[in-house]
């Protein structure tokens, strides 16, 4: 089964990109707009104005450590973004991704994508495809169990499936 | 038939799935015993998933709710939130819903509701504090948790143990904080890899249940899904203290031979205060080599670092003295309950006294919310958990981490400072 998503541009970051810099906590009270944008802010003012849909996310080791607000991962959604591609993730901003319909894929092939290239991605059979370089990369195949969540469009859609058919 | 010895967290899962065993790396369903959930991520993000599911909370005795991020409400956004959470608890019929009592991993085991072998869930990332009672308890986002309120269930993937020993006595002015700072910086934010930590060690024996909450509580910075401390009679006193139950204790223990992916040894002995330099717990060092940095706020605070324990420590360093002119000290107890029992044993006078200006109890200016944050270029001394890139506040402000008495020491001297000189002088006097 391919899931594969159309090709996206790159956003680039480095290792450590906390959920206080997702979604900052001055705003989690306000609307997901407003919350949306200040995404970033602080590493990269630009990112919430310019980032578009279909974009993909590029970063280091740990994203999304940090606080449990899945606003972190929602925020992400809303403002386009398919898929965050890292050397690895804090362990509940993994889960509150797929939960939200966002693809977490772990590379550690991610120092062969930069800024800006095209990159296209097959997240249920781990193949990543750098359209400007023409590199093949690998990423770690998602979880069955996960899968089955992202595919249905996140965790309270998937449970809606499964509640209608206990009916 | 003889069974292969298994780790404290593997027999947690095991019960909580049903299972006689579990294994690590697999993925299994467990009943939750407990869901904890407080304001932010609590009712305004779960109530439309609910209704959209079509259901009520599978079992309103099964959860606990604390307001505490948006308290006291401090504008007409965070009043309608807190309104949001009292209705919604009345609704669903929540009896445990604690309403601006203090920050829900401090008042949860405070009103008894943890025991050991609990597989417990919360909605927020410092949810592994549960862990120093010997309860699986993780920290989990709302959509999951949303999950959890409509079948009382959630996966887990079974998570290996990296066992975490200390050995010894802490020198005085030394504390489980300071072993976490000293921890964040050696093993990284990363070091727990969402596995279940272990401490252990004879430096444990010795330690408060607060501060084995610090331990716990500070999982989370090390990227551990939970930071469990097998129950002794310490635990079970405790948790009878506040009327709950200690139940077979001494069963929630790893066996012998169990295996561990990684055993970590540190010596708390040889221990000094830790200080984490902006901007993350990782960038930790001994106070000894912080240099002269001062100070504009001095905060204590937050689920790690506001227990009647940390109180107690900077009341030590604050009897007698005075917070220096050029810094200020804002206190926000972690609980009602905590300023209860400070005022009752002078602690709060002796930090009133000094200058300290309280704040109500709640998450406050931790993770920016509340009163208390900083402002462009402002200096923090903070006892909380995170110093995060515009966490506190500003995001050109500068947050370093310490433990109470550090965070003392530095409101007396207005600029970072070791608290040990400070304790032996009114050890003297």
């Amino acid at each position: 089964m391919s899931h594969e998503l159309a090709a996206g541009r790159v956003w680039k970051y480095g290792d450590g990109v906390d959920t206080d810099l997702l979604a900052p906590g001055t705003y989690m009270k306000s609307s997901m707009e407003d919350l949306a944008s200040h995404c970033l802010e602080a590493i990269d003012p630009a990112f919430a104005g310019q980032v578009k849909n279909g974009d993909i996310l590029v970063a280091g080791k740990n994203f999304g450590i940090g606080s449990s607000r899945e606003q972190a991962a929602e925020v992400l959604r809303m403002l386009g973004v398919t898929a965050v591609i890292a050397k690895s993730f804090g362990g509940i901003f993994y889960r509150n991704a797929f939960n939200l319909g966002l693809y977490a894929l772990v590379s550690n092939d991610v120092d062969r994508i930069e800024k800006d290239h095209k990159v296209a991605i097959d997240p249920l059979t781990g193949r990543i495809i750098n359209e400007t370089t023409g590199d093949r990369l690998a990423c770690e195949q998602v979880p069955e169990h996960l899968a089955a969540i992202v595919t249905a469009g996140g965790l309270i859609p998937h449970l809606e499936e499964k509640l209608r058919k206990t009916l | 038939m003889t069974e292969a010895p298994q780790t404290l967290a593997e027999k947690i899962i095991a019960n909580a799935a049903g299972r006689e065993s579990v294994k690590a790396g697999e993925v299994v369903t467990c009943t939750v015993d407990l869901a904890m959930i407080h304001d932010s991520g609590g009712p305004r993000r779960v109530k439309p998933m609910l209704e959209r599911l079509g259901v009520k909370v599978w079992d309103p005795t099964k959860i606990v709710l604390v307001s505490d991020h948006y308290v006291p409400a401090f504008d007409a956004q965070s009043a309608a939130i807190l309104k949001l959470t009292r209705d919604w608890a009345r609704d669903q019929e929540i009896e445990g819903f604690y309403d601006q009592q203090g920050i829900c991993h401090v008042v949860l085991p405070e009103r008894g509701h943890l025991s050991p072998g609990m597989f417990v869930v919360g909605g927020d990332s410092h949810s592994p504090t549960g862990g120093a009672f010997g309860a699986y308890m993780f920290g989990i986002g709302a959509t999951d948790m949303a999950g959890v309120l409509a079948t009382g269930e959630t996966w887990i993937k079974v998570p290996a143990t990296i066992l975490l020993r200390w050995n010894g006595a802490l020198c005085d002015g030394v504390t489980a904080k300071d072993m976490m700072l000293k921890l964040c910086a050696s093993l990284g934010m990363d070091g727990g890899d969402y596995q279940s930590i272990e401490y252990t060690g004879s430096t444990l024996s010795g330690l408060s249940m607060q501060e084995r909450m610090t331990l716990s509580n500070m999982a989370a910075e090390l990227g551990a899904q939970t930071g469990l401390i097998a129950p002794d009679a310490v635990t079970a006193e405790a948790i009878e203290e506040t009327g709950g139950e200690a139940g077979d204790w001494a069963h929630w223990s790893s066996d012998a031979g169990a295996g561990y992916r990684k055993v970590h040894e540190f010596e708390a002995s040889e221990l000094s205060p830790q200080i984490a330099a902006p901007h993350s717990p990782a960038n930790a060092g001994s106070v000894e080599d912080v240099g002269k940095v001062a100070v504009d706020q001095c905060y204590i605070g937050a689920c790690t670092g506001a227990k009647l324990v940390d109180l107690h420590a900077a009341a030590r360093v604050l009897k007698g003295r005075k917070v220096a002119a050029s810094t200020r000290l804002m206190i926000a107890p972690a609980s009602t309950r905590t300023t209860a029992a400070a005022a009752a044993d002078g602690s709060l006078a002796a930090l009133t006294e000094a200058g300290a200006i309280l704040l109500p109890s709640g998450c406050g200016a931790c993770a920016g919310y509340g009163a208390g944050v900083l402002a462009e270029g402002e200096v923090c001394m903070a006892s909380t958990a995170r110093n995060f890139k515009g966490r506190m506040g500003s995001r050109e402000s500068f947050v370093y981490l310490g433990s109470p008495y550090s965070v003392a020491a530095a409101a007396v001297m207005g600029r970072i400072a070791d608290p040990r000189p400070l304790l032996a002088e009114n050890k003297i006097s």
